[in-house]
């Protein structure tokens, strides 16, 4: 079944933004047709170009499937998965190709230790060809200098916070020019202090690059203070079980935490997550 | 600034002077006293320790040292252990570092070399001695070779385990960042099996030292050695001349020099290895 992608843009005129993503009817077992284990179930949503998507989930649920899928890293099982108008996976090409163009955050981190910081930023435009040595350095330094990160360009990611560490790695992603970020649950290991530094900074630099983000996370408050959308996502098997436009205007900054519009919209979703949770504790999905 | 400087000087005079320091100085010094009571037994007590009164005293030991330095023979012996330590571990850092990769990014490979590999790494290298004597055409490569299994296949070992723990998150970024497979090759799996690697190496040298002197000893030392003496039949056929000859003193004095050579060959194995992993080492 193909399905045209219709590109999802804000009603209000402005310029066409790229990184929409359209998933499909989208299924993966894992392992045989018939005995293998349904880890995501005729799952269709949309993640408006130049926006903020976030899916919340229980651990397990079967989300990073689907950024995998997205990601290229993992076939599908049947359905597809577009980005603007191009098909990245569906009939007859069941695993996507890795590419510039959708970069992951991974979720503990993937800087290449061997490598210093500049070198990791560095690296993917010079594996592209797309700029020299020079432009690159160039530019990474400039964005690093945006970015706060000024001073540990030769420093290794062993010698640098994690939260610094997840700075560096957002621009190692942006220096690709993505036109979709893929961020896998990446504050996941910080502190709630450090978290809402990094949430805020994620913000920032959302607002300068305009870049479309697919965020991964089961921490709602993350998700809504982040989110232009929140996809609520059942436990295994998944599919969206509640999708939320949170209309609280963007830019925002923490002050948004204890307006009565955040609450309102904690109050819609705490219901459905918790519910969801429950079952996965019940299935014996373990916090990994 | 200078709060930094000064805990950073003073944990470097706390390491000279500190703690640590003098247990070490006080563990060695207990230990000679031991041995040196232990050796004169005898002349001082007037009854001999069982065991320890046979082995030569520390300080008989040393001044047999004081000598031997100023032997050329010796140094010649010393010279060619090192040379034939250094051959083997050349060789098998050479074969091993290529091979362990290749088994370790290629199934098919690993499923056609590994079942012969893990048969013949449980085979100690001594027990190699003898049949490298009849294939070997010269007793210098006899040697060499079982120096090069000692090393060998602790390297390939930890080649393999070493490239196999790399993340997969390693490859799938590389990937994504328009990485072609032999950059993942050069940028990803090479310097992410270097810390496996200079690990092998490090354990690896410590077993080159400690085969190439039996196979010495069980070889006669090589063709050098049949010229006679201690004169350059390398370290292991220094002690075993030693042995035949009755000095005892210069059997302590030969391990002795082989403990120093050994530690000095891990050190600078070590010190090579940080260089070439700085990543690792201001954690």
């Amino acid at each position: 079944m193909t399905v045209q992608p219709t590109l999802s843009l804000s009603p209000v005129a402005q310029p066409v933004r790229k990184g929409g993503v359209r998933i499909n009817d989208v299924v993966k077992i894992y392992g045989a047709q018939e005995t293998g284990i349904l880890a995501v179930d005729h799952c269709t949503f949309e993640v408006p170009a130049g926006e903020i998507t976030v899916v919340v989930g229980p651990s397990g649920c079967g989300k990073t499937t689907l950024l995998n899928a997205l990601a290229g890293f993992h076939s599908i099982t049947s359905g597809s998965i577009y980005l603007d108008d191009e098909m990245l996976c569906g009939q007859g090409k069941l695993k996507a190709q890795p590419g510039p163009d959708r970069i992951v955050v991974f979720q503990n981190g993937a800087l290449f230790p061997w490598k210093t910081n500049i070198e990791n930023i560095t690296f993917g435009p010079i594996m592209q060809s797309a700029m020299t040595r020079a432009e690159a350095y160039e530019k990474a330094r400039d964005m690093m200098a945006d970015a706060g990160l000024r001073g540990i360009e030769h420093n290794y990611p062993g010698e640098i916070s994690s939260g610094v560490r997840r700075r560096v790695e957002i621009v190692r992603a942006l220096m690709n020019n993505p036109k979709i970020l893929l961020l896998d649950e990446p504050y996941r290991a910080l502190d709630s202090l450090t978290k809402s530094v990094m949430h805020e900074a994620l913000l920032e630099i959302f607002y300068k690059n305009r870049v479309s983000i697919f965020f991964i996370t089961h921490d709602l408050e993350e998700a809504i203070f982040l989110g232009h959308r929140v996809v609520i996502m059942t436990t295994r098997p998944c599919r969206p079980k509640k999708i939320l436009d949170i209309n609280i205007p963007h830019p925002r900054d923490y002050s948004v935490l204890t307006t009565k519009r955040f609450r309102e919209f904690m109050e819609e979703t705490v219901a459905a997550v918790h519910e969801e949770a429950i079952k996965a504790f019940a299935a014996g999905e373990k916090e990994r | 600034m200078v709060t930094a400087a000064r805990a950073l000087s003073a944990r470097f005079v706390g390491f000279v002077v500190g703690d640590d320091f003098w247990r070490g100085v006080v563990s060695i010094v207990v230990f000679l006293v031991f041995w040196e009571a232990g050796s004169r037994s005898h002349a001082w007590f007037g009854f001999s320790f069982p065991w320890v009164s046979q082995v030569p005293a520390p300080t008989a030991v040393l001044q047999e040292m004081f000598t031997l330095v100023q032997e050329p023979s010796f140094w010649n012996s010393a010279l060619l252990s090192t040379l034939r330590v250094f051959e083997g571990f050349f060789a098998a850092m050479v074969i091993g570092i290529p091979l362990g990769l290749a088994m370790a990014v290629s199934p098919i490979f690993f499923g056609i070399t590994f079942p012969v590999f893990e048969v013949l790494r449980p085979i100690p290298p001594l027990a190699w001695v003898p049949a490298s004597i009849i294939f070997w055409p010269t007793q210098e490569l006899s040697i060499a070779f079982v120096t090069f299994l000692g090393a060998f296949f602790t390297i390939v070992i930890n080649v393999i385990g070493g490239a196999r723990a790399i993340d997969v998150r390693y490859f799938q970024a590389a990937r994504s960042m328009g990485s072609s497979t032999w950059d993942i090759f050069r940028r990803i799996i090479l310097p992410g099996t270097l810390p496996s690697i200079v690990v092998g190496a490090t354990v690896g040298v410590g077993i080159t030292w400690a085969v190439v002197v039996a196979a010495e000893m069980i070889s006669g030392g090589g063709s050098a050695g049949s010229m006679g003496g201690a004169a350059g039949g390398g370290l292991g056929f220094f002690i075993w001349n030693s042995y035949v000859g009755g000095s005892y003193t210069q059997i302590v004095a030969g391990m002795i020099s082989i403990g120093i050579a050994g530690y000095v060959s891990s050190a600078l194995l070590r010190k090579i290895g940080n260089w070439m992993t700085p990543w690792l080492s201001e954690n």
